[in-house]
């Protein structure tokens, strides 16, 4: 058996390789670029539209023919405007009130300490030399910003610091600093339907958040006198709707819950239909984690995100709910789950911790995705709107006992 | 997708193909780019400045007295380094001798503390012991319930009073006792490492509960803040252990070799999916190859054995050795690989593919236009290619919407993918076979519950980077005029 097992790798990977060849040949040969495909050789048999995957349709479904599309056409993408350009769509308000609402700076204040990080070090420097751009390097790789983000934002730096002639290590990092806030600074405001109810979906690895974010914005928009439903779409998660559960009763919103198991956009779709017979104004939509790399749940979620959008109402907000302590596979991640669903923001959650959560500098200049949300603690009022220039300067905080 | 670090190397071996060596400015080349790498799988800035300094003293050192260091060989080295720095001590879980044993689980929020306390009684029931799984989680909402179901699942019982943490620590021993049950997993709230009063607490249910083994739990998907969680719950703490978790994404869980620098202690156990029995002892070699990116063939091979079933695979191996391996065989195979998830995913996990190949895009079109060219055919074209000639190539052409040129390139390239293949049914597969009994000996002891003892504490093995019976897929590409990096056949032979 053993010699089997590696021959039930070669042979299909053999094979792998010959269809990849295949393409790269065929590709080179005809002098053909990627962005060609889908317009040109009328005569395909469009092979690539045979929906109805295995691992896809087999759940109990109530909305099954709400699903079925009738014309195979793309569904990714073609809803979402860019921000703010949909007519009938405007703008959450900010809701005014509420002064107490944490902020970066008195939440992020736990976790300072006047211990020196890399930046110490180079402030301690008088001028600036090869050590201070390593320090500068480090501090923003110890921030889990990457590399390669790294390297492009240290060049801009370095242009800059010519143009300006900025001869101070301090005058650098204040380079570094509104370099990062220039290009962090997009609009992040949520976006509603014209047509009740607004539908925000959100999504993300298991174990980042979800489903206490939900509660947590569920909790700030009945605050501010909005009626929620909750949909709990994470069937998968053993207790999960009871987590939801108990956020739905803590902050009023109503609820919609399926069988342990169930086709979670059956229960998003109900959860929809409800809020429209009842006039709901927000549906929040929970989705059970799911590891980026699993082809078959990103198929499922696909499914939920076109299944959200048939009923009354419109999404209008993707949400990545990513862990501020993630590394590198954060941009992995952004990258998978916007191709499947068009994600419109991130929301960073934990980042009262000692991470710094830098991997979403990297989604926002490569993916153009911007964090609109972040998580600063476990109360409801520890969720607060994305601030470029804050999470830049905690960036740059120390961390209480590093390395 | 990361860029691999073979991918990082070709331009260098293009370079020095020719003499082989490297003088020390070439290695401190080879040593940035490991740096790069290292630092992409999320290593700690400061682990990878340690290992660096290492790796660069080791390989200066061979040079004095061998006057001979090709990149190659760094690689090896920093791989060695790797598999040593994870592996150390595997951990040998003891019982106490007055039952029961207690397991503290610790760790940040999402880590998959209460999944893996569940997944750590499974193995323990496995083990022929009688758990009994603690919910002293009572922050987050429905945890214990969580818990609960999961126990259910596995038929464990689940001890919990909603009073507070430390009363149902206090509570878990006696009751165990009264049970017989004689493991003892105690699941707690996820918490920061820098939250002073939530650190008191866990201190205060270890204290009650006096763990025998207290193990964090660390998402594989942790960036640079890994260092500072691992010494904010060591310091608490003194922990026993770590278990990994969601190491079947796509992470390259850099973050285990930070932790187990600061931690100093194993990384006992490593969680690989989401049902309850994906969790088994940690094999730090793989994960060194993971970290370094040169494939993963070790995981590629059991997604194989998952989409494979036993016939299919018993029968394919037999045409291959009677040389009968038809188009029908082609698509079979195909389909099989679709199973295993997205084929540009696999691929990132094959050693040694160069980054033109790698970087296609083979989406569900690609594949679907190579079946619709196979379906045009007959039965007897498929079985016979040979047969097509220009008029049947239309044909083909016409049915299944492709041109003939493209055709004509499918089944030139099937002949040469078969005569591959035919070459290993034959001479490669004794070697193979040789190898892989060799291969299993090796991982069977590496896995073992012992693991790998000695009193320097372990035995670095190398394990071959490059599978054997590999050979064939670089031929392959290199038929096409696809140049390959070095990296994975130098390896092999180390």
């Amino acid at each position: 058996m053993s010699n089997l097992a590696y021959l039930l790798v070669i042979v299909p990977l053999v094979v792998l390789v010959g269809v990849a060849v295949f393409v790269v040949t065929r590709r080179t040969g005809e002098g053909t670029p990627l962005g060609g495909r889908g317009s040109d050789r009328p005569g395909v048999a469009s092979p690539g539209e045979q929906r109805g995957d295995p691992g896809v349709a087999t759940l109990p479904d109530t909305v099954a023919d709400a699903t079925d599309e009738p014309v195979p056409s793309d569904h990714v993408g073609v809803v979402d405007d860019p921000p703010g350009t949909l007519d009938g769509v405007d703008v959450v308000e900010a809701p005014p009130e509420m002064p107490e609402r944490a902020t970066f700076s008195n939440r992020l204040a736990r976790a300072r300490t006047a211990l020196s990080g890399a930046l110490g070090s180079i402030r301690g420097h008088a001028t600036v030399d090869a050590e201070t751009w390593d320090d500068l390097e480090e501090a923003l790789i110890r921030a889990d910003v990457g590399v390669g983000p790294t390297a492009a934002l240290l060049d801009a730096v370095r242009a800059r610091a010519r143009k300006d002639a900025i001869t101070t290590p301090e005058g650098l990092i204040e380079a570094v600093k509104s370099e990062m806030v220039d290009r962090l600074l997009v609009p992040i405001d949520l976006r509603v339907s014209a047509e009740a109810p607004t539908i925000w979906l959100f999504v993300g690895v298991n174990g980042v958040g979800k489903t206490t974010t939900i509660g947590k914005v569920g909790k700030r928009l009945r605050d501010d006198g909005h009626t929620v439903l909750m949909a709990a779409g994470d069937t998968f998660r053993a207790a999960a709707a009871e987590q939801l559960a108990t956020w739905s009763e803590r902050c009023g919103a109503d609820l919609v819950r399926g069988a342990e198991g169930a086709d979670p956009s059956a229960v998003i779709f109900d959860g929809v239909a409800k809020a429209a017979a009842a006039g709901t104004e927000y549906v929040l939509a929970d989705t059970a984690g799911r590891l980026h790399t699993k082809s078959n749940l990103m198929d499922e979620l696909r499914k939920v995100r076109r299944v959200a959008d048939k009923g009354a109402g419109e999404v209008t907000e993707s949400l990545l709910v990513l862990d501020a302590t993630t590394g590198q596979n954060g941009l992995a991640q952004a990258r998978q789950f916007t191709e499947a669903i068009d994600l419109t923001g991130v929301v960073l959650t934990k980042l009262d911790g000692s991470a710094k959560g830098g991997i979403v500098f990297a989604i926002q200049s490569e993916l153009g995705i911007p964090v609109k949300l972040v998580g600063l603690g476990e109360q409801a009022e520890d969720l607060v709107e994305f601030d470029p220039e804050q999470f830049v300067e905690a960036l740059f905080e120390p961390v209480p006992g590093s390395v | 997708m990361f860029e691999t670090l073979s991918d990082r190397f070709e331009g260098i071996f293009r370079r020095l193909r020719n003499s082989g060596h490297l003088d020390e400015s070439e290695v401190d080349e080879v040593l940035r780019e490991i740096r790069i790498a290292l630092l992409e799988a999320d290593v700690n800035v400061a682990v990878v400045r340690n290992l660096q300094r290492r790796v660069r003293d080791r390989a200066v050192g061979a040079q004095a007295h061998q006057a001979l260091t090709s990149a190659q060989q760094i690689i090896k080295i920093v791989n060695e380094e790797l598999v040593e720095t994870l592996g150390g001590a595997t951990i040998r879980i003891t019982y106490a001798s007055k039952p029961p044993t207690v397991v503290l689980m610790a760790g940040l929020q999402g880590s998959g503390k209460t999944t893996n306390s569940a997944k750590l009684a499974r193995w323990f029931k496995a083990q022929g012991r009688n758990p009994l799984l603690v919910g002293a989680d009572l922050q987050r909402p429905a945890a214990v319930e969580q818990l609960r179901v999961l126990a259910s699942q596995i038929d464990v019982p689940v001890f919990s009073v909603p009073t507070n943490p430390v009363e149902v620590a206090r509570g878990a021993v006696a009751e165990a006792r009264r049970l017989g049950r004689d493991v003892v997993i105690v699941d707690t709230a996820g918490r920061l490492a820098i939250d002073a009063e939530m650190m008191e607490q866990v201190r205060q249910i270890s204290a009650e509960v006096e763990p025998d083994y207290t193990f964090l739990v660390v998402d594989a998907m942790l960036g640079q803040d890994a260092v500072t969680v691992a010494e904010g719950f060591h310091a608490s703490l003194s922990l026993d252990g770590v278990i990994l978790t969601k190491l079947d994404g796509d992470a390259r869980g850099g973050a285990a070799l930070s932790v187990k620098e600061v931690v100093g202690r194993p990384i006992a156990f490593a969680s690989t999916g989401e049902k309850l029995e994906d969790f088994d002892l940690f094999h730090p070699d793989r994960l060194a190859g993971r970290i370094l990116g040169m494939g993963d063939m070790l995981s590629l091979i059991e997604k194989a054995e998952e989409a494979f079933d036993a016939d299919q695979a018993e029968q394919a191996a037999a045409r291959l050795m009677e040389g009968t391996f038809t188009f029908d065989d082609f698509v079979e195979q195909m389909n099989a690989i679709r199973r295993m998830g997205p084929l540009s995913s696999i691929i990132g996990m094959l050693p040694g593919i160069p980054k033109e190949v790698r970087d296609v895009e083979i989406g569900d079109r690609e594949v679907n236009r190579i079946e619709a060219i196979i379906r045009s055919m007959t039965s007897a074209e498929r079985a016979n290619p040979d047969l097509i000639d220009g008029s049947r190539r239309q044909r083909i052409a016409k049915g299944s919407g492709t041109n003939a040129a493209e055709v004509g390139q499918l089944i030139s390239q099937f002949k040469e993918m078969r005569k591959m293949i035919q070459g290993m049914g034959g001479g490669a597969m004794k070697r193979v076979k040789k190898k892989t009994r060799k291969g299993q000996r090796k991982s069977a002891r590496s896995a073992g519950r012992s693991g790998r003892t000695t009193e320097k504490g372990t035995v670095p093995s190398v394990p071959s980077k490059r599978m054997p019976g590999l050979d064939p897929l670089a031929d392959q590409l290199e038929k096409a005029g696809i140049e390959i990096p070095g990296l994975p056949r130098g390896l092999g032979d180390g």
